[in-house]
């Protein structure tokens, strides 16, 4: 992710609302409106905050003109809360222990020193 | 595609997401020794899937193109994963190719290419493993996409908050 992208997704979950909106979006895609039902604020209001999430990439809108649905497009949090990263890690521990074994295979000629991390 | 149940199409939790990663490591052995981890099936035993929390029940293991490897294992809260690969493509000391599911409990979870790289670099070897996945709808059972942004939500709300 780049460090402007990084920036837009930290400012739009800087704000609770915001939040709100995201956790409230994890359910399924909803319209504006219903979205705005348990905020109290104006349509215009909500509106601003969308944009805000839609810039940073955390939401899509659908097309249609009257109805335009948000939902979740949670890329930017995938980063970190994917579950794609416990493949990751599982590849992680087991070429740690390709290196342990690998290490083992050539004790007593044991080297050291030339890791790259 | 004999083996495909007829389920609801239209039912949620019905999922696909795409992913692909790389992870490169430099070893202090030569690329024979290194290939030989993954080609030799004890060898190969020593490391892979040998997690101490992870029981092994199965393993089977014939390498070569068309071969295929599977491991059965349970996990300490019960739950079986099943790995079960395909060989694609082996070039000795240079490249293996798999293709792999991944099952929980009996249930698909994901369909994956590895590729796995064995480059020379000075006395030691160059190894990178490239994986391009379809992550399924077993997801949302396995972890639940939902969840795990309701809770990554939290701690962000949580950490904002202090």
């Amino acid at each position: 992710m780049s460090a402007g992208q990084l920036n837009a997704t930290f400012a739009a979950l800087a704000d609770p609302t915001r939040r709100a909106i995201l956790a409230r979006l994890a359910n399924g895609e909803t319209s504006v409106t219903e979205l705005a039902e348990p905020f109290e604020m104006s349509l215009p209001a909500i509106s601003k905050h969308l944009k805000v999430l839609e810039r940073a990439g955390l939401i899509a809108r659908g097309r249609e003109a009257q109805w335009r649905p948000c939902r979740l497009a949670p890329q930017p949090l995938r980063e970190v809360a994917d579950w794609v990263e416990q493949y990751r890690r599982f590849w992680e521990q087991s070429l740690d222990r390709l290196g342990d074994y690998l290490r083992e295979l050539q004790v007593p000629e044991k080297k050291h020193g030339r890791k790259k991390t | 595609m004999a083996a495909k149940k007829p389920s609801a199409p239209a039912m949620a939790g019905r999922t696909v997401q795409h992913a692909t990663f790389v992870i490169e490591r430099t070893y202090d052995a030569p690329p024979s020794l290194v290939f030989k981890a993954w080609a030799d099936e004890e060898a190969k035993a020593r490391w892979f899937g040998a997690s101490g929390e992870w029981q092994l029940i199965n393993r089977e293991f014939d390498f070569r193109v068309g071969g295929r490897e599977r491991l059965k294992g349970r996990w300490p809260n019960g739950r079986i994963t099943a790995f079960d690969s395909l060989y694609q493509d082996i070039v000795t000391e240079q490249r293996i190719v798999y293709s792999y599911d991944m099952h929980i409990d009996g249930k698909r979870i994901s369909v994956s290419l590895a590729t796995i790289e064995f480059k020379p670099l000075g006395a030691g070897t160059g190894l990178t493993v490239t994986e391009q996945g379809v992550f399924l709808d077993g997801y949302d059972d396995a972890g639940s996409r939902e969840q795990g942004t309701r809770a990554l939500l939290d701690k962000l709300d949580a950490a904002l908050r202090s």
